[in-house]
């Protein structure tokens, strides 16, 4: 009974990578995107196949049919959850903290001493699991969005804090001369020569904040929320064995965590297309 | 060297009676790129004999590095034939029938000094005694036997080229080929390393390929000046350059020498050089 | 000490203001709780020594981190050492199974184009992907087959660290320049004495500050793989139960306790750098 799954599964396979073989020999635009999809497409074939020809429980494993039919069922409850997390608490969190981290950068430009204290500090608070600030956000801000809000703006700070900061340093001491030479002033320079030098790293935090606020929203609702939310669907939907509502969500949250990546890169190489990493 | 002159369309060929280093006939290299062509080197026919020193000397853009490549199987023809050692050019690349010295050290930062001037040696598979005794004798030779435990990073621009250079020796090859490599530093290090490279050049009795931007270093170096014509580059004019056996600096200032830097001025303006 | 002043003083200025905050929020606690006939300067020092404060004092969470670390047996389940060694056990397995799957993932990248073009993409795709929705699910399916407690954990937490890996790595096994390229060309090295020889020497400054980012993911991979699945032991389980028991203190404590780890872990490969620096006369 396995020799059919097994069989098209090994010529899925031998037939897929010949195929992505030739198709990376191609340098255009249209083939670097098909060689990955192509590798996606085959993932997914090879999981619908294992799954429905091996017989594999939808308790373990459900194939990918079986989560595309999970997800058409739920879309109202995953629309109220993305509404939740994603909309009320990812987004505002996500820019409070993006904008005040900048913020706080362009404030301890001024003082080099400060500059000196706190980047070391916020390196380090960068590193660690600040995830785990949600159970007290919760306790001081309740269980809905204002406390998922405030887990995602602490979360977000200190990555552009940290970026930043190592951005307005980054302009040459030549480039800084010449504005010297033009009797520039602290603002002028600040605006003309050291914030657009520091965008490159501003967006990169930008990215990495989008992939993070996700992260922070849902582990907050883990500690408590009102009966939305992704994390909370995961939560309890996991706890009742309702598997499909689960994979769902999960399909729902990695579909929004690569499209807010996805939509940054795109706006970063409009805007700094003249950086050499794109350039490159 | 007894030499048979022969002339052929306009372009001197010397053919002597042991067989060439290097012989070029009709070489060309064009690159394509993004649909665009560019004629780096077009028609370049030249004989170098064994124990010559030959400099390539033109401006920017004149296929001076693009043939110095070529003969290294760094770079493939696009038209004509090029041999060295009699061989195919990768054939002699895997013979390693020479030493290349680039523009810059091009030192691993992580090892040696030492162990930087041993890195050919490891790859050819020699014996550790063998590859210690050369890397010594060699980083000896250009001075810097003190220097062996020192990393690349705490040595000067020229000192680390000229760590690059015994790297080059170690492998003890026929042919050693240089692209500009004191092009980076500054006057007095580069009449100094020149100095060094000469006395190095008629102890070993190699035979150089040496490519540069700089007319003095041109002639005091060379054997003969091959003067290459701006893009597309080919052979303007080849010049003797007969200034004897043992050349210290101050040769520079004789009537001969001034006379061979004239005559290479005057090829390369002949050639729209200074245009 | 030049060096540490600017650092020592924006810590004096934390922790002025984190006095200040403790006071101000546990204020309306304090009055609730006080005697009719306490003072205003009592009201106010109690602010500093309440047993379930809205912000604790420092001095106070210093306090809980003495008795979790010292005050029990290390396998007692109240030991805050126990629940340390339990996540960061994981996080460290986790860790080693990214950098070794990171390392082989970004060498087959570079040599082999169809790999790149296939899993690149797909690479950075995963880091966007929250996998924190997918740890409980993950639990579940591992749960189902048999493999509870560490591998789990261990597979969230090497999840979130491989992709600094691999990108490092990739970026450090094509940094050599072409230059040095065409040195080993002109060598006519084989494929694997360039790897050996060039390429990985070469990537080794890349790899470790990614190697830091991936062992402080690590950490925060085993502490949330902890969370949505009630789990009974390791520093996000007493985050857990400290939310549920209302015990701030206990929060607190799991919080810097978190925090040192992932200075530990930091610190650990900076020692393993610098013993690699060693070697290599002073500089990466």
């Amino acid at each position: 009974m396995t020799a059919a799954p097994t069989l098209s599964l090994l010529a899925l396979f031998v037939l897929g990578g010949v195929a992505l073989n030739l198709l990376s020999r191609g340098e255009s635009l249209t083939y670097r995107i098909a060689t990955p999809v192509l590798f996606g497409v085959i993932l997914l074939l090879a999981w619908e196949i294992a799954c429905t020809g091996y017989g594999v429980p939808a308790i373990l494993l459900p194939p990918p049919s079986g989560i595309a039919a999970a997800f058409a069922k739920h879309l109202p409850t995953l629309g109220a959850d993305f509404l939740q997390t994603f909309i009320r608490a990812v987004i505002p969190g996500w820019a409070i903290g993006s904008a005040a981290g900048l913020i706080a950068a362009i404030l301890l430009d001024r003082s080099p001493f400060l500059r000196r204290g706190v980047l070391p500090l916020g390196s380090l608070i960068s590193a660690m699991p600040i995830v785990g600030i949600a159970p007290i956000m919760v306790m001081w801000f309740g269980f809905d969005w204002p406390s998922k809000v405030a887990v995602v703006v602490i979360m977000t700070f200190f990555p552009m804090l940290v970026n930043a900061l190592a951005g307005l340093e980054d302009a040459g001491a030549i480039e800084r001369d010449l504005m010297r030479s033009y009797g520039a002033g602290y603002r002028t320079t600040l605006l003309k020569l050291r914030l657009p030098g520091a965008l490159p790293f501003v967006f990169n935090a930008l990215k990495l904040n989008s992939t993070l606020a996700l992260i922070g929203a849902i582990v907050a609702e883990f500690f408590g929320s009102p009966i939305f939310g992704m994390g909370f669907r995961i939560s309890t939907e996991v706890a009742k064995m309702n598997l499909d509502l689960v994979w769902a969500e999960i399909v729902m949250a990695a579909v929004v965590g690569c499209a807010s990546f996805a939509v940054l890169a795109l706006i970063e190489r409009r805007v700094t297309f003249w950086h050499p990493s794109i350039r490159a | 060297m007894p030499r048979d002159s022969a002339v052929i369309e306009g372009v001197f060929i010397t053919a002597s009676t042991t067989p060439p280093v290097v012989r070029a006939r009709g070489v060309g290299v064009t690159f394509n790129s993004d649909g665009q062509q560019t004629i780096a080197l077009t028609d370049v026919d030249i004989d170098i004999a064994p124990g010559e020193f030959v400099s390539l000397i033109g401006p920017s853009g004149c296929g001076k590095t693009t043939l110095l490549r070529a003969i290294a199987d760094l770079e493939q023809p696009t038209a004509g034939e090029l041999t060295v050692n009699g061989m195919t050019p990768e054939q002699a690349r895997l013979a390693r029938s020479y030493g290349y010295v680039f523009q810059a050290p091009a030192l691993y930062p992580w090892r040696s000094v030492e162990r930087n001037v041993m890195l050919p040696l490891e790859i050819m598979g020699l014996p550790r005694a063998e590859r210690e005794k050369r890397a010594a004798h060699y980083l000896d030779l250009v001075g810097l036997a003190d220097f062996r435990r020192r990393f690349p990073w705490q040595l000067s621009g020229g000192m680390q080229q000229r760590v690059s250079i015994a790297r080059a020796l170690s492998v003890e090859p026929s042919l050693l080929l240089m692209d500009e490599p004191f092009g980076a530093l500054d006057e007095i290090t580069r009449d100094g390393l020149n100095l060094h490279l000469h006395r190095l050049w008629r102890s070993t009795r190699m035979t150089a390929v040496f490519v540069t931007h700089s007319i003095p270093e041109a002639v005091y170096l060379s054997t003969r000046i091959v003067v290459m014509s701006p893009r597309p580059g080919r052979i303007l004019e080849i010049i003797d350059c007969d200034l004897g056996g043992e050349r210290p600096l101050d040769i520079r200032e004789t009537p001969e020498f001034l006379d061979v830097a004239h005559r290479v001025r005057e090829a390369l303006r002949a050639g729209h050089s200074y245009d | 000490m030049t060096k540490a002043t600017p650092i020592l003083t924006v810590l004096a200025i934390l922790a002025v203001v984190w006095y200040a905050a403790a006071v101000w929020m546990n204020l309306d606690l304090a009055r609730t709780f006080a005697d009719d006939d306490a003072t205003e300067t009592e009201i106010y020092l109690s602010t500093m020594e309440q047993e379930r404060p809205k912000l604790p004092a420092p001095h106070q969470i210093v306090e809980e981190l003495g008795t979790s670390l010292f005050g029990y047996p290390i396998t007692s389940p109240r030991s805050l050492i126990y629940h340390s060694y339990v996540t960061a056990s994981a996080a460290a397995l986790g860790f080693a199974l990214a950098l070794i799957l990171g390392v082989l993932l970004a060498v087959g990248i570079v040599h082999v184009r169809t790999m790149e073009r296939s899993l690149m993409l797909w690479i950075i795709a995963s880091q966007t992907v929250p996998v924190l929705a997918i740890a409980p699910m993950v639990v579940v399916v591992l749960g189902n087959i048999g493999l509870t407690g560490l591998l789990p954990k261990a597979l969230i937490a090497g999840w979130l660290s491989f992709f600094p890996i691999t990108t490092g790595m990739v970026k450090g096994l094509r940094s050599p320049d072409p230059m040095q390229r065409d040195l080993m060309r002109t060598y006519s090295a084989n494929g694997a004495q360039v790897f050996a020889k060039l390429r990985w020497p070469a990537s080794m400054s890349f790899l470790f500050p990614s190697l830091k980012i991936a062992a402080a993911l690590a950490l925060v991979g085993a502490i949330v793989a902890e969370l949505p699945t009630g789990a009974q032991a390791g520093l996000g389980a007493r985050l857990l139960t400290g939310s549920y028991y209302g015990q701030t203190l206990q929060i607190w404590a799991a919080l810097f306790m978190a925090a040192a780890l992932a200075l530990v872990a930091i610190g650990a490969v900076d020692l393993a750098r610098l013993a690699l620096v060693r070697g290599r006369g002073g500089r990466l």
